[in-house]
C-alpha cells in the first residue's frame, strides 16, 4: 500500500454533491422492489449498542435479534453483525455462535481517539483476542485537521496490522472534518492504508451520516477501485433512523458502485433504531397494517 | 376599484404544523346554493400514517404534564375560542347554520372546554380506589391515559361536536387525531388555529379533513393507535372498525353522534386502570 498522491484529488463541488444526493431522495420504491430492498437492508445491519450502560443481558438480547430479527418470518435476516464495546465482545461472540452473524467491536479509544497509540493498538488486540471479527477504529481527527495526513495514514496502517485477520473499518467522523474535501482526503488515506471498510461516523457527533457525506465517500471508493482494482466497503452510521432513508442509501450505492456492492460484504448500515423501522415496514408489507413500536423488542 | 378578497387556504393540522395533504388532493366545499366556500384539503392514508407518528412523539410529554397544566391549557383554549367568537359564527353560518344556532354553538363549545378544564385534576380522585387486600400491601388503583386516540366525527358534528369529543380525550392525558368529514373542514381548521395558539403542545391534537373512507380503515387498523371513538350509527362502519381494531385489541368506543354530553364518563372511556401493590409493615 503506497501513500496516496493527495495532489491528484480534485476539489469537490459542494453544491453539486448536495444536488446529486437530493436526487436520490426523490425515488420511490414500491411493491416487490420495496419488499426486497427492505429485506436486503436488514441483512446489511450492524446492530449497534455503544452506551455506558450496556450490559451482557442487553448484548445477548441484541444478538438474538440480529440472528432472527422477526419471529413471524424467519426468512428475514439475519443481520450482518452486532457492534459492541471490546469488553462485551466475548458475550456477543458466545451469543451469536456459528450463526454467521459477525461480531464487530469499536476500538482505538472510541469515540474520540484521544489516547496514546500504544493503548489504542492494545485495545484492538484485546478485542480481536476476545473474538471480534471486525474492528471499527476511529482516526485522530485533531491530527487530521492540523494537516498531519501522514500521521493518519500511519495510524490506520498500524491498526490494520494489529487487526490480523479481523476486518478493519475506519471511522473518519465526517461531522468533525468540516469540509467535503477533508472527507475525501480522509477516505483516500484510509483506503490506501488498508481499510476494508470506510465508515462515516461514530454516532456520537452530529451531523452523523448524511447522503452527501456518503456520496463523497462512495465516489472515493469508486475511484480507488478503478485505480487499483481493490474493492472497499462502505458503512454509513448514525442518523439513519428510518427505512425510507435506508432505501435511499441503497439506491445511491446501486447507482454509483453497481450491484456488486449491494451485499453485506461491501455495504453496512451502522444503526440501532433503524432495525425496528425496517421490521415495522416489513410487517406492514406482510399484514397491510401500519405498525406500532409496542410490538417490537426495544433491544 | 373593488378589492379582491383574500381567502384562506384550509390545510391540515399535523404535529403542530399546517401542511397540505401529501397527496396534493383538495376538494371544493359548497354552500347550500352550490357556491364554493373554500377548497379544503383531502387527507390521504399516508397523511394519517404521518399523523400517527407525530402523535406518538407528542404522547409521552403530554401524558407526563401535570393535571394542573392540562387544565390551564384547556382553559386557555376556551379563552382563545371566546376571543374568536365572531369568526366562528361566520364560518358556522357559511356551513349552513342560522345565526342564532351558530352563536349558541360557539358558546356551548367554550363552556364545554371550561367544563373539562375543571375536571383535569379531579377525575383521578373520583375514579381511584384503595383496595382492601389480605396481605401486607397498600393496594390502590388509579386511571392512566390509554395513549393515542383517533376520533371519527360525523356529518352533524359542528363546532360543539368536535370540541365535546376532543376535550375529554385530551384532558385525560391522551393525544388525539380528529378525523373530520369535509362538511366541517373549515370549522375544524379554524379550531386548529385556536389549538395552535393555546399552548397545546404540537402533535397532541391533530386535525385531518376529507373523506372518511380514505382514513377510517387505516386508522382502525393502525397498530400504533390505542383507541378509536367513532361517532356514527352506521352499522357497516362500526363493524369494519371493530374488525380492524381487533388486530391490536384497540379500545373501540361508539357514539350515536358527535354531540357529547358534559360528563366525566367520556374522560373515563379513554383511561385504563393501573393497580399498584405497595408493601407495608
Amino acid at each position: 500500500m503506497a501513500y496516496p498522491n493527495l495532489k491528484d484529488i480534485a476539489p469537490i463541488d459542494e453544491v453539486g454533491v448536495k444536488e446529486r444526493a437530493a436526487r436520490y431522495q426523490k425515488r420511490s420504491l414500491k411493491g416487490e422492489t420495496k419488499l426486497s430492498a427492505l429485506k436486503l437492508a436488514v441483512t446489511m445491519l450492524d446492530i449497534t449498542t455503544l452506551e455506558g450502560k450496556d450490559s451482557p443481558g442487553k448484548v445477548k438480547q441484541m444478538c438474538r435479534k440480529a440472528m432472527c430479527p422477526i419471529t413471524s418470518d424467519p426468512s428475514i435476516g439475519p443481520a450482518a453483525a452486532v457492534c459492541v464495546y471490546p469488553s462485551l465482545v466475548k458475550v456477543a461472540k458466545t451469543a451469536v455462535g456459528d450463526s454467521g452473524v459477525q461480531v464487530a467491536s469499536v476500538a482505538t479509544a472510541f469515540p474520540s481517539g484521544q489516547s496514546r497509540m500504544r493503548e489504542r493498538l492494545t485495545e484492538i488486540k484485546y478485542a480481536v483476542a476476545e473474538g471480534a471479527d471486525e474492528i471499527d477504529m476511529v482516526i485522530s481527527r485533531g491530527k487530521f485537521l492540523t494537516g498531519n495526513y501522514r500521521g493518519i495514514y500511519d495510524e490506520v496502517a498500524k491498526c490494520k496490522e494489529a487487526c490480523g485477520d479481523a476486518h478493519l473499518k475506519v471511522i473518519i467522523e465526517t461531522g468533525e472534518l468540516e469540509t467535503l474535501d477533508n472527507i475525501r482526503i480522509a477516505s483516500e488515506l484510509s483506503m490506501a492504508a488498508g481499510a476494508d471498510f470506510i465508515k462515516t461516523s461514530t454516532g456520537k457527533i452530529s451531523p452523523a451520516s448524511t447522503l452527501p457525506f456518503t456520496l463523497v465517500m462512495l465516489q472515493s471508493i469508486l475511484d480507488y477501485y478503478e485505480r487499483t482494482g481493490i474493492m472497499v466497503g462502505m458503512k454509513p452510521a448514525g442518523g439513519i433512523a428510518d427505512a425510507k432513508l435506508a432505501l435511499q442509501y441503497l439506491v445511491m450505492v446501486k447507482e454509483m458502485l453497481g450491484k456488486k456492492w449491494l451485499t453485506n460484504k461491501w455495504f453496512r448500515f451502522g444503526a440501532s433504531s433503524l432495525t425496528n423501522d425496517l421490521l415495522m415496514q416489513l410487517e406492514k408489507q406482510r399484514t397491510g397494517l401500519y405498525q406500532g413500536g409496542d410490538y417490537f423488542s426495544k433491544d | 376599484m373593488s378589492r379582491l378578497k383574500v381567502k384562506k387556504t384550509y390545510k391540515l393540522y399535523i404535529g403542530g404544523k399546517f401542511p397540505r395533504s401529501e397527496s396534493g388532493r383538495t376538494h371544493a366545499l359548497l354552500d347550500k346554493k352550490g357556491d364554493v366556500i373554500a377548497n379544503i384539503a383531502k387527507a390521504s392514508k399516508k397523511d394519517l400514517r404521518n399523523t400517527v407518528v407525530a402523535t406518538r412523539k407528542a404522547q409521552a410529554g403530554w401524558q407526563g404534564a401535570s393535571p394542573h397544566l392540562k387544565g390551564q391549557i384547556l382553559y386557555r383554549l376556551a379563552e382563545m375560542l371566546e376571543g374568536r367568537k365572531a369568526q366562528f359564527i361566520s364560518v358556522l353560518k357559511e356551513s349552513g347554520m342560522s345565526e342564532k344556532s351558530a352563536i349558541k354553538e360557539v358558546e356551548k363549545s367554550v363552556d364545554a372546554l371550561v367544563y373539562y378544564a375543571g375536571w383535569s385534576d379531579k377525575f383521578q380522585a373520583i375514579y381511584s380506589s384503595v383496595n382492601p387486600v389480605s396481605s401486607p400491601h397498600y393496594n390502590f388503583s388509579a386511571p392512566v391515559p390509554t395513549g393515542i386516540v383517533g376520533v371519527v366525527l360525523d356529518d352533524k358534528a359542528g363546532l360543539y361536536g368536535i370540541v365535546s369529543q376532543m376535550a375529554p380525550v385530551i384532558v385525560g392525558g391522551n393525544s388525539t387525531l380528529l378525523v373530520v368529514p369535509s362538511k366541517w373542514a373549515t370549522v375544524a381548521m379554524e379550531l386548529a388555529e385556536v389549538i395552535h395558539t393555546s399552548d397545546v403542545p404540537g402533535g397532541v391534537v391533530n386535525v385531518l379533513t376529507g373523506e372518511l373512507p380514505d382514513m377510517v380503515p387505516t386508522l382502525s387498523g393502525h397498530m400504533d393507535v390505542n383507541a378509536v371513538a367513532v361517532c356514527s350509527s352506521d352499522n357497516e362502519l362500526r363493524k369494519s372498525v371493530r374488525e380492524l381494531g381487533a388486530e391490536n385489541v384497540k379500545r373501540v368506543v361508539f357514539r350515536d353522534n358527535s354531540k357529547g354530553n358534559l360528563s366525566p364518563y367520556p374522560i373515563m372511556d379513554f383511561q385504563e386502570i393501573k393497580t399498584t401493590w405497595h408493601p407495608v409493615g
